[in-house]
């Protein structure tokens, strides 16, 4: 436990693809802004029509997006989650529940626009992979 | 000491027992000793006071106790005001710390503050075997063996309130030799030296508000800026923002956003390289460096147990009710609590880490732990026409809600059968995820504008909605616009 414990958050954080663009020093930089935080299984992390919620980013375990209940998709390392809420200012329409043990890291909402602002390239692979949630959703419908 | 000491709490078996006997340790024991649950209090220390009897370094807290205030000290909305001193049900042990206060600043001294623990412990008889230093944990059954200097110890209930106080260094090249905060000499002897301070959370600001009248050079370099109180409700404190302002100004204070790559000792000081966080790097060559870069929990052989951790091993992580999630029966007191989230609504976590939050922590914990032992701690009931004015009163004056935002909240039942009862203070993170019968939880909260507000969860079979009241410029939450919300939210409650 230790061991896993002492990894380095920067070294996990350069090997994800929202991040790929950043610096080492960048990369220290973001570990510093964003908080660790560990989930248990069946723990929520977003919570359906609450007010306040962050910008979380999965580091290792699994998580399932259910809307009243009913399980939408799930998310695994490397995926985030919240940007929604906070960049709309609105509270999430879904539960974020972890499905085992779920480390992440957190940015506070109202921290994220400036973080952005101040890292394009990240802002830039928020979009793309918002993208290809529209374009999957839009063949999905048709 | 000695004699005293050898007859209270000697090895053996306890339902419950408490390490340590800093303010987290010695306002859990006071609470267990209320209601009336057994237990051993155990601390390497030769007295009270914990962290505090040697820190902050500089001999001056951070964190407010006002004398005077706009409550009476020794009531419960006054201690509100005084976010030092630890709490109590009896008004002759409230708002110990300001009693000490000469009225110089209404940020207490350490001298102060470690004077109002001992007082604390004195006057509420919490009785502690000091001088028993906790070295060793095994399990034992569904329990523990806890090896002491004294012998050992067998609980089904280990809390730790070892605080949060042992220095940590991160691993960059170099770091072995610096010194850390704990290691800062008196500021007199930085007369006329420049200084690298490596870290720009509070302990960092304060170490560079000492210095600045005698360091000729104070640099404060870490990869992220400054995350400031008055601008986001959280990090380094006003007290120590003059060096802050200095490099605004200009003055000759840096505050840099660079990695630290490498510190090297020099034969007339310290070359510290650096890489920015905007891009290039940079060299400094000072005459000291300190490593301003916080401290770990000692948990000792905890991990071993079982006892998962986060943030390289600094803190446990822990339930709602600060237990391990790893290791039941294994809790945690005073500023450790910190590890435990909440909902964190806009990021905040509540004030666990500082006095003023856990301080509350600790009667949750007590009243969640007699639970366990199947003691009943008495609820009283409201009538309907009670419920309202109470929970508006509680969210503009108590004090649990208003040090704990959002993670704390005053929490009323509705049940068919035994009627409306408080069912007193609960994390609210546990009240919006666990099943229970139909209640209200009325927290206070902080918006994204910084505003401060009250908040009611509301849980109607099984499920809970969120009703956020509106701020009021003067804090005051009673008046007839709030009454007439909450009663909306209430509708078919009350």
């Amino acid at each position: 436990m230790r061991n896993r414990d002492a990894d380095d958050i920067v070294d996990i954080l350069a090997g994800l693809a929202l991040f790929a663009d950043l610096t080492r020093p960048q990369l220290q930089a973001v570990a510093h802004t964003f908080d660790e935080e560990w989930f248990t299984e069946g723990q929520r992390i977003l919570r359906q029509g609450f007010t306040g919620s962050n910008f979380y980013v999965i580091l290792e375990g699994e998580a399932a997006v259910r809307i009243n209940g009913e399980t939408r998709a799930t998310l695994a390392r490397g995926d985030f989650f919240g940007e929604v809420s906070v960049l709309l200012g609105e509270p999430p329409t879904a539960d974020v529940v972890a499905l085992r043990p779920l480390r992440c890291v957190a940015l506070a909402g109202v921290e994220t626009e400036p973080f952005l602002i101040a890292y394009p390239h990240v802002m830039y692979r928020i979009l793309q992979a918002q993208a290809r949630r529209l374009r999957n959703a839009n063949l999905w419908r048709s | 000491m000695a004699q005293l000491n050898a007859q209270l709490f000697p090895p053996g078996q306890y339902p419950v027992v408490v390490v340590g006997s800093g303010p987290g340790g010695l306002q859990l024991s006071y609470y267990l000793q209320r209601i009336g649950l057994e237990h051993a209090t155990i601390s390497a220390d030769p007295g009270p006071g914990g962290m505090f009897r040697r820190y902050p370094l500089f001999q001056r807290l951070n964190t407010w106790s006002k004398p005077y205030a706009d409550a009476d000290r020794g009531t419960r909305p006054y201690e509100w005001y005084d976010w030092n001193g630890l709490v109590a049900d009896e008004p002759e042990l409230r708002s110990l710390v300001s009693q000490m206060m000469e009225g110089i600043s209404y940020f207490p001294s350490r001298a102060e503050m470690e004077k109002g623990l001992v007082a604390f412990a004195e006057r509420a008889r919490v009785r502690v075997r000091y001088g028993c230093r906790w070295g060793s944990t095994r399990r034992d059954g569904d329990g523990f063996v806890l090896g002491t200097s004294d012998g050992e110890y067998r609980c089904r209930v280990a809390v730790f309130a070892v605080g949060m106080a042992e220095p940590w260094k991160p691993s960059i090249p170099g770091m072995e030799d610096v010194p850390h905060y704990v290691d800062t000499k008196p500021a007199k002897a930085y007369a006329g030296k420049r200084v690298f301070l490596i870290g720009k959370r509070n302990s960092g600001f304060e170490i560079a508000d000492a210095l600045l009248p005698w360091a000729r050079q104070i640099i404060l370099g870490s990869p992220r800026p400054p995350v400031l109180t008055v601008l986001t409700g959280g990090g380094v404190r006003a007290k120590y923002l003059v060096p802050y302002e200095d490099h605004v100004l200009g003055g000759g204070v840096f505050v840099l956003e660079a990695a630290i790559e490498r510190v090297d000792r020099t034969r007339e000081g310290w070359r510290v390289v650096t890489s920015e966080t905007a891009g290039g790097a940079r060299e400094f060559v000072v005459d000291d460096v300190i490593a301003c870069t916080g401290f770990t929990t000692p948990l000792g052989d905890l991990p071993d147990l079982g006892v998962a951790t986060f943030m390289q091993g600094r803190l446990p992580r822990m339930s709602p009710f600060w237990e391990s999630t790893a290791v039941p029966g294994i809790y945690f007191s005073g500023t450790i609590t910190q590890g435990a989230f909440g909902l964190r609504k806009h990021g905040g976590s509540g004030n666990s880490a500082a006095v003023g939050g856990f301080r509350h922590n600790a009667k949750v914990l007590a009243e969640h732990l007699a639970g366990k032992f199947g003691i009943t701690v008495p609820r009283t009931t409201l009538k309907p026409e009670e419920v309202i004015p109470y929970l508006l009163s509680e969210a503009t004056h108590a004090p649990e809600l208003l040090n704990q935002k959002a993670y704390l909240a005053r929490v009323v039942s509705f049940y068919k059968s035994r009627g409306i009862t408080d069912e007193g203070i609960l994390p609210l993170g546990y009240f919006v995820d666990e099943p229970g019968p139909d209640a209200i939880a009325m927290s206070v909260e902080t918006d994204e504008h910084g505003h401060h507000h009250p908040a009611a969860y509301v849980r109607r079979e099984g499920h809970v909605s969120e009703h956020a009241l509106p701020p009021n410029a003067l804090l005051n939450f009673e008046g007839m616009p709030y009454q007439q919300q909450l009663a909306g939210a209430l509708s078919g409650l009350v």
